[in-house]
């Protein structure tokens, strides 16, 4: 059992990522825009994140002031890297998967080209202290990720701006008719999933690796995407998800905690989580609480 | 309002208007669908902005840019389709955009619920507070409509088409609440195309004709058929030419039939009836009580959860869609964007697509006989007049709504089917071509053709069909001859037995 | 210029955006502007980049005059799997599908026909056609999966392709490694029958990697243009893509549709695979990240407007591209301009609705116009 318990620092390091990531999605998806380029945006974050941390290392910079840098830059540069995804989408329409594509390519080259200007490699140069664990021996990137998910139960549930947003992904012409700035408040959804992506990107680098390279992410960002949808758009479902997903992956890690399973190859753990998502996506296909509005582009005064 | 102009991509929609409204008093706006109503409406409600004109309230000149400024203004707007969120309560609906909060800014719902049931006693729009807008009829949501305006302090309210979706009941109802507003002393614009409410509760009408103004009247000077008239342009002919029914053997005969909607909620209870060759059965209700569940059902869209449904002999029950039309049902569907066409295909690509996969459209290895396919629309867009800017090849999506629903009939009635399903015919369609579909109709029913027609306007089922059957809740309250019954009474059984729409 | 002048350009501008085609080449080049400014705003050389994609084209050294045909032949391989990765989601497209998951289905094919090389009968021709076939079906088998959980269980196809994308490389390495002289990244070299070498090819273009592969790329482009556009299955598809439930209530059996066109989507990707293993590398390959073709089908697809012809043009530019990447690495330009590059070109297809929108409110200006004259 005591190694059961070692390995829940371990999965919640995982988790912590794609959660705040899902959060973003999932409240930019309740806004009506569906946001798939949050893989993207989540190496964005990443790549930043190590860059920053690494050079600000190197001009003597005290760790915490250096970290809190670097996920700041991570997370601001994950927003403005959104804001191509919302000026396509709400202010011109643009089909919302393709335009999130387009973001996750651009991305891919963007951040390795960065660290070729940078650091003249494929990938940025290693930082040599990331976050550090607490006493229970968890990074703080887990209460940052309770924070984001009890934030954002407040802001969409108990404030006014919650009821607009939501809304807005529900019946946008509704929104609009009393009064309320549709365009407005998807941007800022938009944004926040950006700017959320951003910093989980961030907390992944600074805490499972030691620098960015193009497989950083691998697909977490999907795999966030996912637990939107499996966690049926709440907070709570999809804090539930997350858990999930981020258990599947943990278990190459923790895998070699347990001598019966060593003997497996890793790469059957590595495809854990994908299998998961895939299932659990098959078996409680939620289509229908997904916000109804959601990925189509609104039109003034079309109904 | 004076000297209103709008334009949309293809269309002028106001073409300067001048509309004047006496506080106090109901004013109609009257045109068919497409006169431009709706457009100066909503550019009264700050919808839309004009592209010139001016609008003055109480003779101070305003710039009414969104719906905000309208509702300061006190302007409000009852929608023909409801503004409302589904999966919120219907306070929630009400106080959207205008919260009450408690001094940490969260929402304060419960202070919202008093003030909503206040008005729902001032004004006796009895609806529960609590329910969520999903979970109530459609004459409660246009009430939750009503509140929202009331809750603004609206002193101008506008009424786009109200009574679309409500039984002969709620209409009456709704003249009454009406009524009963102006008593309150609120100024009401009722947009309608319905000329009997018009009489009913108006005391002034402004007819609108192609985005012109064509007069004002006072609505006690005139008769029905002079608004009609001025509405159309021309002499209207209410009456249909129809010869007596000469009826023949059962072509459909539907047995017990249970059907479910997608939620998987019953809709249809224990339907059962019977269309026979040269004979029109309508199905009279309003919208919601399984009308649509019911053709689903029969095409195929949806299935059936038991009952039988035979087509000639054939039991259809359980075939696919495709082998359904192959037994000879034809369908013109209610939703015609929807199920009727594909709007990025020609007109000749949608005549083909119930038998495209057929000899002689299908050649050897599955190849397309294109010049076919064009050559048979043509012959069908010459038969029925249909207008279209590139013949054939002209994209569905294009047409305007006469002409699509006439390229879906065309295409319908030149594959002979045995029993000929039709929903709403004339929905949005203006006058010209509301004619013509029920002309054509009526020509299938002579040529002895099966049809079952189902229309939420009872004037179109009172004048087309030879059978009427009632249907409330998904099953079948009574079936009379035409003539036997009167608007009235069916009117009692539509309502009759919704026993949770609250007085 | 006269009023009259000024509207015909405008009206005839704005008709002009209309035709997909150009809309393809004005969002190439802008955003090969876009990248030329990122080059010179780091400080690199953009002429180098360009000296680089020329060299790559023509196989002619404009810094030393010389000329090597090789070029011209790695070109023209290169495009193969991007050619076919995009007709693979040119096709699922027009079935209003989105299938990113060409990757996945070409590491199958890739993984298959490794397989098959060094495992199958070492009969001449036999040989490398059963590989190929074999990279055929998996990849339609791969991509079924997709349309299946799509039309039954509504599964969303941008996730799901993306899981068994992900699956697909960890289960190709599970395999590969299994496979005869496995070390960490390679296998035993293929034998002879198993090979796509084709010995005119290498002659005319001094020995590059050009193969048999080419045949059947131009094969895949006729099937596809023929099926989509000329059979009653492509007119299904088509039909389902545009209007998925009008195509259902006239009988079009949509959940059949969109399974096999997400097989045939399949396919083509599988096949791409096949060929890149077979074609340009003499052994196996146990590959530790992705190839990225299946990416990059997107991009191709979107700017080929998911037609035959135009995505055989656009795989031959991003083949162009991959090519002169080595060239332009060595010329101090971080290959990844590319990837920019390829990444702006979606996000600028994406806006395309946005030109729509422009052409709306010109013809509202001009229909204000009329009134107003009135």
């Amino acid at each position: 059992m005591s190694t059961f318990f070692g390995v829940v620092p371990s999965i919640l390091m995982i988790v912590a990522p794609i959660l705040i990531t899902a959060i973003g999605g999932m409240i930019c998806e309740k806004s009506g825009v569906v946001n798939i380029a949050l893989e993207g945006l989540m190496s964005i974050g990443a790549c930043t994140a190590a860059a920053t941390q690494t050079l600000l290392e190197a001009s003597k910079m005290t760790s915490g002031l250096s970290l809190f840098t670097a996920l700041l830059l991570g997370s601001l540069l994950g927003g403005l890297f959104s804001l191509i995804h919302a000026v396509a989408s709400i202010n011109l329409n643009a089909d919302q998967t393709i335009s999130g594509t387009g973001i996750n390519l651009l991305a891919t080259g963007v951040t390795i080209f960065a660290s070729q200007i940078l650091f003249n490699a494929d990938r940025t140069k290693e930082f040599k202290m990331g976050m550090q664990t607490d006493a229970l021996g968890i990074y703080p990137t887990a209460y940052i990720a309770i924070v984001v998910v009890i934030l954002s139960w407040f802001i969409l549930y108990k404030l006014p701006f919650g009821m607009h947003l939501r809304a807005c992904g529900e019946h946008p012409s509704a929104a609009e008719s009393v009064g309320i700035n549709v365009r407005k408040i998807r941007y800022i959804a938009v944004l926040t999933s950006g700017v959320l992506a951003g910093l989980a990107g961030g907390c992944c680098v600074l805490t499972q690796t030691i620098q960015y390279t193009s497989n950083t992410i691998n697909g977490r960002g999907f795999i966030a995407l996912a637990a939107v949808s499996f966690g049926r758009w709440t907070p709570l479902g999809v804090t539930g998800a997350a858990l999930l997903f981020g258990t599947a992956q943990a278990f190459a890690i923790v895998a070699n905690n347990f001598p019966a399973l060593r003997v497996l190859p890793t790469e059957l753990f590595n495809i854990l989580p994908y299998v998961v998502t895939l299932v659990a996506l098959v078996l409680f296909s939620g289509k229908n609480y997904a916000p109804r509005a959601s990925g189509k582009p609104y039109v003034k005064g079309a109904s | 309002m004076q000297g209103i102009t709008k334009t949309f991509p293809g269309v002028v929609a106001n073409d300067n208007v001048t509309l004047k409204v006496k506080e106090g008093e109901i004013l109609a706006l009257l045109g068919e669908n497409g006169a431009g109503k709706s457009t100066l409406m909503s550019i009264l409600f700050g919808a839309y902005s004009a592209d010139s004109g001016t609008i003055r309230i109480h003779g101070k000149e305003v710039e009414i840019k969104n719906p905000n400024i309208a509702t300061e203004l006190k302007i409000g707007m009852v929608h023909q389709h409801f503004q409302l969120v589904q999966n919120y309560s219907v306070t929630e609906n009400i106080v959207l955009g205008r919260e009450p909060v408690n001094k940490w800014k969260v929402l304060d719902i419960p202070s919202a619920e008093k003030r909503v049931s206040q008005l729902i006693e001032q004004y006796g729009l009895r609806v529960d507070p609590k329910a969520l807008i999903e979970d109530i009829t459609v004459g409660m949501q246009q009430r939750v409509e009503i509140l929202k305006v009331l809750y603004r302090n609206a002193n101008i309210i506008i009424f786009d088409e109200p009574t679309a979706v409500l039984t002969p009941q709620e209409i009456d109802e709704l003249m009454e609440i009406i009524r009963r507003l102006k008593t309150e002393g609120k100024t009401i614009v009722l947009i309608t195309h319905k000329l009997k409410e018009i009489k009913a509760v108006a005391d002034r009408c402004t007819v609108l004709r192609r985005g012109k103004v064509v007069d004002t009247v006072d609505v006690a000077s005139v008769t029905e058929q002079q608004l009609a008239e001025m509405m159309v342009g021309r002499s209207v002919k209410f009456e249909l030419d129809k010869s007596p029914c000469k009826i023949g053997t059962a072509v459909l005969r539907v047995q017990n039939v249970f059907i479910n909607d997608i939620q998987g909620n019953p809709k249809v209870h224990d339907l059962s009836f019977e269309v026979h060759e040269g004979e029109i059965l309508g199905i009279a209700g309003v919208d919601g009580n399984g009308q649509s569940e019911l053709f689903y059902g029969l095409t195929g869209l949806c299935p059936v959860v038991s009952g039988k449904i035979i087509l000639s002999g054939v039991d259809i029950t359980n075939m696919s869609i495709r082998e359904r039309i192959e037994q000879g049902l034809g369908h013109v569907p209610e939703d015609r964007q929807k199920h009727g066409l594909v709007s990025d295909f020609s007109i000749s690509e949608n005549c083909a697509i119930k038998n495209y996969y057929l000899p002689p459209l299908t050649k050897r290895f599955g190849l397309l006989d294109f010049p076919l396919m064009k050559k048979n629309a043509q012959t069908l867009i010459k038969q029925f007049d249909i207008r279209a800017g590139e013949g054939a090849d002209t994209p569905a999506g294009s047409l305007s709504g006469g002409n699509q629903q006439k390229v879906i009939v065309a295409r319908e009635i030149s594959l002979s089917p045995k029993v000929l399903l039709v929903a709403q015919p004339t929905r949005g369609l203006d006058v010209g071509a509301i004619e013509y579909i029920r002309k054509r109709i009526l020509d299938e029913r002579e040529k002895g053709r099966a049809i079952l027609l189902v229309s939420f306007e009872l004037d179109e089922i009172m004048n087309l069909c030879d059978r009427i059957a009632t249907i409330s809740k998904g099953s079948i309250v009574g079936t009379y001859k035409q003539g036997e019954v009167t608007e009235r009474e069916i009117g009692l059984m539509m309502a009759g037995s919704k026993k949770g729409d609250a007085q | 210029m006269s009023r009259n002048k000024q509207n015909r350009l405008v009206s005839g501008g704005s008709r002009l955006l209309e035709s997909d085609a150009v809309v393809s080449v004005l969002v190439v080049i802008l955003g090969f502007l876009v990248g030329t400014l990122l080059v010179a705003l780091v400080g690199r050389k953009p002429s180098n980049m360009y000296k680089a994609i020329f060299q790559a084209f023509s196989g002619y050294n404009i810094d030393n005059g010389k000329m090597n045909v090789r070029y011209i032949g790695e070109t023209l391989n290169y495009s193969v799997p991007y050619i076919l990765c995009g007709l693979s989601m040119g096709f699922a497209e027009r079935v209003g599908l989105f299938n990113i998951g060409g990757e996945g289905q070409y590491i199958m094919g890739m993984t298959v026909a490794q397989v098959f090389a060094l495992l199958g009968p070492q009969i001449p021709v036999f040989q490398w056609v059963a590989c190929i076939v074999l990279a055929i079906v998996v990849g339609a088998i791969w991509g079924g999966i997709v349309g299946v959980l799509k039309a039954k269980y509504e599964v969303s196809e941008v996730v799901s392709t993306i899981m068994l994308n992900y699956i697909s490389l960890y289960l190709s390495r599970i395999i590969c490694f299994q496979l005869p002289g496995a070390t960490t990244y390679k296998t035993a070299n293929f034998p002879p029958t198993a090979s796509l070498s084709n010995s005119f090819f290498q002659r005319i273009t001094n020995d590059s990697t050009l193969n048999n592969g080419l045949f059947m790329m131009v094969l895949a482009v006729l099937v596809f243009w023929f099926v989509m556009e000329k059979t009653r299955l492509g007119y299904g598809m088509r039909a389902t893509g545009f209007n998925k439930e009008a195509a259902r209530a006239s009988g079009i059996p949509v959940v059949k549709s969109i399974t096999i066109s997400m097989a045939i989507s399949g396919a083509f990707a599988g096949l791409a695979g096949g060929i890149v293993a077979l074609g340009s590398f003499k052994y196996g390959r146990i590959i530790s990240g992705m190839d990225n073709y299946g990416f990059d089908g997107i991009a191709v697809a979107l700017v080929g407007n998911c037609t035959a012809g135009g995505t055989m043009i656009a795989g031959f530019l991003f083949g162009l591209l991959k090519n002169a990447q080595a060239l332009m690495q060595s010329k101090q330009i971080p290959k990844e301009i590319t990837y920019i590059i390829q990444g702006l070109i979606v996000v600028f297809i994406a806006l395309r609705s946005g030109l729509k929108l422009y052409q709306e409110w010109l013809e509202k200006k001009r229909l204000q116009k009329e009134v107003a004259i009135k």
